[in-house]
Parts: C-alpha cells; sequence; structure tokens
C-alpha cells in the first residue's frame, strides 16, 4: 500500500540558508512519525512547506500516492492535513467555536453564522477524543493547554486524517503534555497519522513510532525508538558527542552574596505574590529554585533585578542595602540577569546583535565617551562575543529577531557573562532551546561558578534544578517549603515539595 | 499578610467609586448653583415638540416648564445620587453618567430657554443631521480597520467624493449619477489607499495623508478654476428630502419632524449602521474581516485570503466614505464649497475610536458630536439667554465626551494588527 504521505527530495533555500536539502520522509496510515531536530535544523520549513505555506524549490509531494502541488494552506486543509503550529494560530478575541469555524463557516439562511450547530458539533468532537473545552469560552481566557486543544478541535473539525504537531510541549507543563500524549495515541488509534516536531529526546522517545533526524536541513537517518537510544538519538542530532549529565566538581561556597529577609513582592493585580521569603547565595554555589511556573518566582527575580518594586522586606548584594536600588544600580553592582523570556524583557529584536551585545554597558568605556558612542569597538567586541559564545549568524550587524532561539539565548548569556560578576541570576535560561544550546548554557553557567560567582537559578525544568544545582530551594505559593543540598534530597521528595507538601 | 494585600487592592476600587461620587455631586452642584442664576421664581421654559420646517405636520402642543424647581429637583438628584455613590457605593455605576449627563443637559436647555421658547425637535432632528456624515466616516474607519487597514484619508474621500457629486450630477443632469459617481471617487481613492498599504506595505499614516493633501488640493483647484467659472457647474442640486416626496410621513408628529424631514442619505446611513453591525458579528464576511484585523496569519493558515479581504474591506469603506461626501452636497446644501468636510473625516475617526471599533458604538459617539454642532447652532440664537461666552459652552459635549470615555465607559481595544502590512512568509 503507498504511504498516506510521501516527500521526495525537497529543497527549499532561503537566503544566505539552504532550509531544506533533497528531504524525503514517508508517514503511514495510523502511524506516529517524530521529526527531530536542533533548531534551525529545517523542520518547521518542511512542515510549511507541506502545509503550503511555502512553495519548494524542487521535489515533489505525494498525498495517498497521488501527486500535489501545494501552494495555499487551502488546498493542504483540502487534502486532509492539518497543524498546530508552536505559535497558535488562534483569534484571541474570538470564542472557540468562532475559532474553530473560521475559513469553513456553516451558515443558516445563507448568510448568518451558525454559531450553535457549530458549538455542538465541537462539543461532540471534544467529547469523543477527549478534548474539553467550551466552545463558548473566549480564547484569552483559556489557558495554553485548552488552547492546544482547540487547535487539534480545528483539525478534526475539518476532518484530517494528517495532523501536523509542531513543538507542541514547548509550552505545556508536564501535566499537560501527558495529557496530549493520551490525546494524540487516542487519535492515532482512529487512523489518524501524526508528524511529531520536537528537539526534546525523551519525548519523542515516548511516543514515536518512527524518528527522522534533520540537521542543517538534511535528513540524517530514520530510525525507530527501540532501535536507538537517547544518547545516540542526540549524536545524530547535534553531529557530534553530547554529554547529556552535567560534569561538575563540588562547589567551594565562599562569602554570602546575595541575602533576603522576609521579602514581599505583589504582582500586577496587587496579589502579595512572594511571601516572606529569605534565604542567601554564596559565592562559588548555584541555588536552584524549583517550583511550578506561578508560584511567585518571576516576581521573585523582578523584585532582585529591580524591575519590581519590593513591598516588604530587605535585599543586601554583597552587603550593601539594594531593596530600593534601581536595575542599574544592582547591574553595577556586579549582578547579571537572564530573564525568563527572552524575546520580551532580554533583547531589543529589531536591534543588530552588536548592539544587543551592549545594552547594559553602552554608556560605559570602551563603548562611549560623553554623548559619542565608539562603533569600531563595538563592532570589534562584538565580533570576539560571537565568536566565544558560538552564536551562529551570518554576521554582527544581523538583526537579533531573526537569529534562532538557542542563539538568542546565547547573545543574552555572551552580554551577560561576559563581564566581571558577582552574582548571575537566571531565570528558565534553556526554555524553548535546543539539546546542543542546553548542554552550552549549562556549561557557562557551572564555569562562573567555579570562577566564585553566586549563581541563583529559577526554573520549573526539574531536570535542570536536580542536575545544575548545589542547593535546591523549593517556592510554593510564595513561600520557600525548603532549601536542602542537592545531594540530600530525592526527585519524589523535591516533587512533593513543589505540590506543597512537606515530606515527613 | 495576605490581608494586608487584600485591603489594598479594596481600597483602590474604594477610591475609585468615591472619586466617580464625587464627580457626580460636583456635576449635580454645578447644575444647582449655574441654572439657577439669572433667572426667578415663576419664569417658564418653552420647549417646542414642532419646528419651523414642519408646518405641514400635525402641530403638538408644547411643554412648558418651570425653570428653578426642574433645575432643582434634577440638580438635588444628581447630588444625591453622588453622595449615595460617595459614601454606600452603587454596584453598577454606568446608568448614573447616563442619568447625571441628561440631568445636566435639560437642565441647561430649560435655563437656556428659559423666558422664551425652544424647539427641541429641532434640535434632535439637526443632531441626526450633523452626525450623519460622521456616522458615514465612522463606518468606513470601521469597515478598514477591522482588516487592520488604518484610513486616515475619510476625510480626503468625503471631500472628493463631495465636488464629484455636484460636478457630475450638474454635467449630466442627473441625481443618480452624481451620487454614484460620489461612490466611484470613493473607491477610487480607497483602492489607491490599498495598493500603496497593501500591496506595497507603506506607510498606512503616510498613505492617507498623500491622500488628504492630494484630495483637498485638487478640490480647492478644481474648485477655484474651474466651477467658479462655470457656475452652472456648482448650481444646487439635492435629494428631495422623505416629506417632500410623502406628505404623509412628514405629517407624524414628533417621528416626521425627527426622520422624515431628512435625506434620504440619512436613512441610507442608518440603514448602512444596521447592515454593518450585523454583517461584522454574524456573517463569513464579518468573521473572516474581524480575523484578518486580529491575527492575519492565523486567517491565512485556515486559508483565508488576507490581502483580497483587506482590498474588499479597504474599497468598500472608501464607498462608505463617498457616501458621506455625497451628504455635504446632495444631501444637504446641494453645492460644492471648498473645504466643506471641514474635518469631519477626523471628528468620524474620533467617533469610531470612542465607539470602541463597532458601528453602533460609533453611532452613539457620532450622535454625541452631532448634538454638540447642533448645540451650537441653538445657542448662538439663545444668545441672549445664554451669558456664557458660546466658546465655553461648545466645549462641554466634548469634555463630557472624554471623562465618559476615561472614566465610565472604560479602555477601548483597536483590532490587535491595526496599522500593520502583511507580510506573507
Amino acid at each position: 500500500m503507498a504511504p498516506l504521505l510521501e516527500l521526495r527530495g525537497i529543497t527549499k533555500q532561503f537566503p544566505g540558508v539552504l532550509a531544506n536539502d533533497q528531504i524525503d520522509l514517508t508517514l503511514e496510515p495510523g502511524e506516529i512519525h517524530a521529526l527531530l531536530g536542533e533548531n534551525g535544523a529545517g523542520k518547521t520549513t518542511l512542515m510549511n512547506i507541506l502545509y503550503g505555506l511555502y512553495t519548494p524549490d524542487a521535489g515533489k509531494l505525494l498525498i495517498r500516492g497521488k501527486e500535489a502541488q501545494m501552494t495555499s494552506p487551502d488546498q493542504a486543509i483540502h487534502l486532509g492535513i492539518g497543524m498546530v503550529h508552536q505559535h497558535f494560530m488562534l483569534i484571541p478575541q474570538f470564542t472557540v467555536t468562532e475559532n474553530v469555524m473560521l475559513g469553513d463557516e456553516t451558515l443558516q439562511r445563507g448568510v448568518f453564522l451558525d454559531r450553535a450547530t457549530v458549538a455542538a458539533r465541537i462539543s461532540e468532537i471534544s467529547e469523543q477524543n477527549n478534548l474539553q473545552v467550551n466552545p463558548d469560552a473566549y480564547v484569552k481566557d483559556l489557558s495554553v493547554g485548552a488552547q492546544q486543544r482547540v487547535e487539534i478541535l480545528k483539525i478534526l473539525y475539518r476532518q484530517s486524517d494528517i495532523l501536523i504537531l509542531d513543538e507542541p510541549t514547548a509550552v505545556l507543563t508536564p501535566q499537560e503534555a501527558e495529557d496530549l500524549f493520551k490525546v494524540i495515541r487516542a487519535l492515532v488509534a482512529r487512523q489518524v497519522s501524526v508528524i511529531f516536531i520536537s528537539h526534546k529526546l525523551k519525548e519523542v522517545m515516548e511516543i514515536a513510532d518512527r524518528i527522522t533526524v534533520l540537521r542543517n536541513g538534511r535528513v540524517v537517518g530514520t530510525t525507530r525508538p527501540a532501535e536507538t537510544d537517547m544518547a545516540a538519538l542526540a549524536r545524530m542530532m547535534v553531529g557530534r558527542e553530547v554529554i547529556l549529565t552535567v560534569d561538575k566538581k563540588p562547589a567551594r561556597p565562599g562569602a554570602v552574596v546575595l541575602e533576603l529577609e522576609d521579602l514581599m513582592v505583589l504582582d500586577d493585580r496587587k496579589h502579595l505574590t512572594v511571601n516572606g521569603v529569605s534565604f542567601q547565595v554564596h559565592a562559588g554555589e548555584i541555588l536552584g529554585v524549583a517550583g511550578v511556573q506561578g508560584n511567585g518566582q518571576t516576581e521573585l527575580v523582578e523584585a532582585l533585578t529591580g524591575l519590581r518594586a519590593i513591598a516588604g522586606g530587605r535585599t543586601r548584594i554583597l552587603g550593601h542595602e539594594t531593596t530600593r536600588a534601581t536595575p542599574r544600580q544592582i547591574l553595577e553592582a556586579g549582578v547579571a540577569h537572564i530573564p525568563e523570556d527572552r524575546q520580551r524583557d532580554g533583547l531589543v529584536l529589531n536591534y543588530p546583535i552588536a548592539d544587543n551585545l551592549i545594552l547594559n554597558t553602552y554608556y560605559l568605556p570602551p563603548f562611549a565617551s560623553g554623548i559619542s558612542m565608539h562603533e569600531n569597538t563595538i563592532f570589534a567586541t562584538a565580533e570576539e562575543l560571537v565568536k566565544a559564545f558560538d552564536i551562529r549568524t551570518p554576521s554582527v550587524r544581523t538583526a537579533v529577531s531573526s537569529l534562532s532561539g538557542g542563539n538568542q539565548q546565547k547573545v543574552i548569556v555572551a552580554r551577560e557573562l561576559s563581564r566581571h560578576i558577582k552574582l548571575l541570576i537566571a531565570s528558565q535560561p534553556t526554555r524553548g532551546l535546543d539539546v546542543g544550546s542546553i548542554e552550552y548554557i549549562h556549561q557557562q553557567l557551572v564555569a562562573k561558578r567555579d570562577q566564585g560567582a553566586a549563581v541563583l537559578l529559577v526554573s520549573s525544568e526539574l531536570d535542570e534544578i536536580m542536575s545544575l544545582s548545589d542547593r535546591i530551594a523549593v517556592m510554593y505559593r510564595g513561600k520557600m517549603m525548603d532549601i536542602r543540598p542537592s545531594d540530600q534530597v530525592t526527585r519524589e521528595e523535591l516533587g512533593l515539595l513543589m505540590a506543597g507538601v512537606q515530606p515527613t | 499578610m495576605a490581608a494586608v494585600a487584600q485591603i489594598g487592592v479594596r481600597s483602590e476600587t474604594f477610591s475609585r467609586a468615591r472619586l466617580l461620587g464625587a464627580f457626580y455631586t460636583v456635576v449635580g452642584l454645578a447644575i444647582l448653583f449655574f441654572f439657577s442664576r439669572n433667572t426667578h421664581v415663576g419664569e417658564l421654559a418653552t420647549l417646542g415638540l414642532n419646528t419651523v420646517q414642519s408646518v405641514k405636520a400635525i402641530q403638538l402642543p408644547d411643554i412648558i416648564v418651570p425653570v428653578l424647581p426642574v433645575t432643582a429637583i434634577l440638580g438635588a438628584l444628581v447630588t444625591l445620587l453622588g453622595v449615595w455613590q460617595m459614601v454606600r457605593g452603587f454596584r453598577t455605576t454606568g446608568w448614573l453618567l447616563g442619568v447625571a449627563s441628561s440631568a445636566f443637559l435639560v437642565s441647561f436647555l430649560v435655563w437656556a430657554a428659559r423666558g422664551t421658547s425652544f424647539s427641541l425637535i429641532g434640535i434632535l432632528s439637526a443632531s441626526l443631521q450633523l452626525a450623519t456624515p460622521i456616522l458615514l466616516g465612522a463606518l468606513s474607519g470601521v469597515l478598514c480597520e477591522r482588516s487592520a487597514v488604518i484610513n486616515i484619508a475619510i476625510e480626503g474621500m468625503m471631500l472628493g467624493a463631495a465636488m464629484t457629486s455636484v460636478l457630475v450630477a450638474n454635467l449630466t443632469g442627473s441625481l443618480w449619477l452624481g451620487f454614484f459617481a460620489a461612490l466611484a471617487v470613493g473607491a477610487l481613492l480607497a483602492a489607491w489607499h490599498a495598493v500603496m498599504s497593501i500591496q506595497f506595505k507603506m506607510d498606512q499614516i503616510v498613505s492617507g495623508t498623500v491622500i488628504n493633501i492630494f484630495a483637498t488640493g485638487l478640490t480647492s483647484f478644481l474648485n477655484q478654476r474651474v466651477m467658479q467659472v462655470y457656475q452652472n457647474l456648482n448650481n444646487q442640486v439635492t435629494f428631495p428630502l422623505l416629506s417632500q416626496v410623502s406628505p404623509e410621513l412628514g405629517r407624524i408628529p414628533i417621528l416626521g419632524p425627527l426622520f422624515f424631514d431628512q435625506s434620504p442619505i440619512v436613512w441610507m446611513a442608518l440603514i448602512l449602521l444596521v447592515v454593518i453591525q450585523v454583517a461584522l458579528f454574524n456573517t463569513r464576511w464579518g468573521l473572516r474581516t474581524r480575523a484578518v484585523g486580529e491575527h492575519p496569519r492565523a486567517a491565512d493558515t485556515l486559508g483565508i485570503n488576507v490581502i483580497r479581504t483587506r482590498y474588499i474591506n479597504v474599497i468598500l469603506g472608501g464607498m462608505v466614505a463617498g457616501l458621506g461626501g455625497a451628504y455635504f452636497t446632495l444631501g444637504s446644501v446641494g453645492r460644492f464649497d471648498k473645504l466643506m468636510t471641514n474635518g469631519r473625516g477626523f471628528i468620524a475617526l474620533a467617533a469610531m475610536i470612542f465607539g470602541n471599533w463597532t458601528p453602533v458604538g460609533s453611532f452613539a459617539s457620532s450622535l454625541i458630536f452631532g448634538f454638540a454642532d447642533a448645540l451650537q447652532v441653538k445657542l448662538q440664537i439663545l444668545s441672549g439667554q445664554v451669558n456664557i461666552p458660546s466658546d465655553f459652552l461648545l466645549m462641554l459635549p466634548y469634555i463630557v465626551t472624554m471623562i465618559a470615555l476615561a472614566g465610565v465607559v472604560g479602555r477601548v481595544v483597536p483590532p490587535a494588527a491595526d496599522g500593520q502590512p502583511y507580510e506573507k512568509q
């Protein structure tokens, strides 16, 4: 039997990049085919070609054995292909029903939208597939997990049998990801085929029937989970040996660098979100703050970096009071900050790399004297940093917005760590990054620790906290549940603390 | 500790409620203070329910009210409501604004008409007339901006259409040809705007400004060099009022002068208002238009042609603006004057924004602006009674509008992608 979908020799050239180079891929009915690759390997480009958003420069596309010329999403939808994009394609101001019917509207009396019929159909589909969602809810009020269910509903509503999921777990909590996997398995049981795009080895091993690995726009190989292991996949993906565990020496803690005393912080809605937190971070150690997202970590970091007013308690850095310090004063005290949302808080996306690299030092020599900036120094320094931190870019004059996520994060890391710093505050430093970049950033954090800096690492990835931290604090509803040396706590105990339970 | 935060939150809503209460108290006291001046106990005001034009209508007796008791009662009422709001607080406060502003208005009108008479229906009828071009401009804006194309060229489109309609009507001798020429000019200028801002992704403000400057210059030039030279090209041409076409309609009391001593273009505007409101929120076209305005990429992934949707909407919007232009001439004075739109296209944009990018909201704010305009005319007639400089009184409706928008109506939200050209990946 012919495969449901076959790509033959797909090639796509972008200015300066060969995004897809002679890619072959097949998808059998009822199969979960994972497309694994680092950011920038060409996965999303390939899927956008399949979905009719891009036209390939060369190559053939066969659906159910018939050649298809895909020039618009319209045709893809017509041929039974549905795609859940990494950044959801939902209209926040619309209801679930309106989002689902958009582009394929059911009308009554030939003119008016028939919301009731569509809502009923949505309820039906969501029950069949265990995708709970209220058809009348506005999308802007839904959680990220629920929004993803709406995206899947959109596809099922159109009766597509080829489902493309682009990095579906990137925005989900582990619990939501588990739910998603259940939904995918149920769909496959009903002969829907799934292309699962990811760079996370663990989940690909868990969900896929077959795995195709892409690197630099080429297919490196296709394999099955039973025939491979994570280390081998990582090697295929990155092109070299990857150390999946962090190699670090025991910490040699020194003097206290950061000190919090009964810190209290309000969130945007004026709710007390950090509620009496006290701890110390010493030079030469990594203190990891674990916790489920939304337990006050964001506000804690913003307060420590001067971006949010402190409502009560005090902070000291190297013995100096910094409770009311401005971000610049804190920065000049030797604090580096890797923010949680790199695009919003870490970078000026439209600026070139060189300018982003001096966002915190632009007013200081050697980059400036008085009111004049020294372009040559700025660009020369940028060239050095791009080399030293392995930022993959055509030029330092390239806008940061055109870099991949991993390289954007490296720009921030280069800027923050290239100074002489006493304290590094890193919030979700590897979120959404590929294996290679994660490995690199982890090494950098440990290297800073070994140079004697204090590191405060905030992450919702428990694996990251456990492999990097010397001491682990768990934050729950604005309070620190406990702070323990990392060799005296188990994963299970941390899990309980994260849920607000004190293990006995 | 949680209690501390709670109190913080409550005190903030408290202070907002207090502030509103204080504001209404001040409004109430202002009614009591200002509208008891220069009058005496027993002085009467006559509010007419007929208009000078509608002599053929069935005449209704005028409402004759004593000035002081009316302003005193209304002023006291608003003051009491304000104090109550300040001390205890009402659960909902939206209606308070309605009560306070109408009390203020009624008191003002009664006071202004003291010792003389004042046609209530006349001012309402004039408000509707003056609101019509603003409404049409605002509807044009809604059509464009809901698909995320900012159109500040409404002024220019109206101006161009106004002149063309008179020229064509005089040249051909057909009112309707003039009418359709106005729509065509609106559509043409809009198509130009669309090509510049959608196709060539030019800054939409710049593109709109170009059209405004072009229309201003060209109409002024043609007006001076053609219409004033060949005067028979600028003969008066107007649509007959509905009451002239069918006199029975004009005879209905109140409704007759209000709705039927009007140009058919007023009715077209009202019908368009309903059609666009319903279509925008309840048809396929409306759903797709709003999707394109909020998140064009999402619409694109569902097979909706973003570019084509925007073209259609901008050109439709241009035609509606053209209709607004025709109202200035064919629906009103019948002749073209230099720069006769006089900034209404921009006021229409303000009305659209105040109306939160909805047709109904735009209509409400158009009426406020129209009323402000009508009031100005009436106050000049009543200048003996109103010894406050009319310039200050003229500001009043605008000030009320601003306060209403800032404090009561809440934040308006433009379409998310408004003004951003769409780049296909």
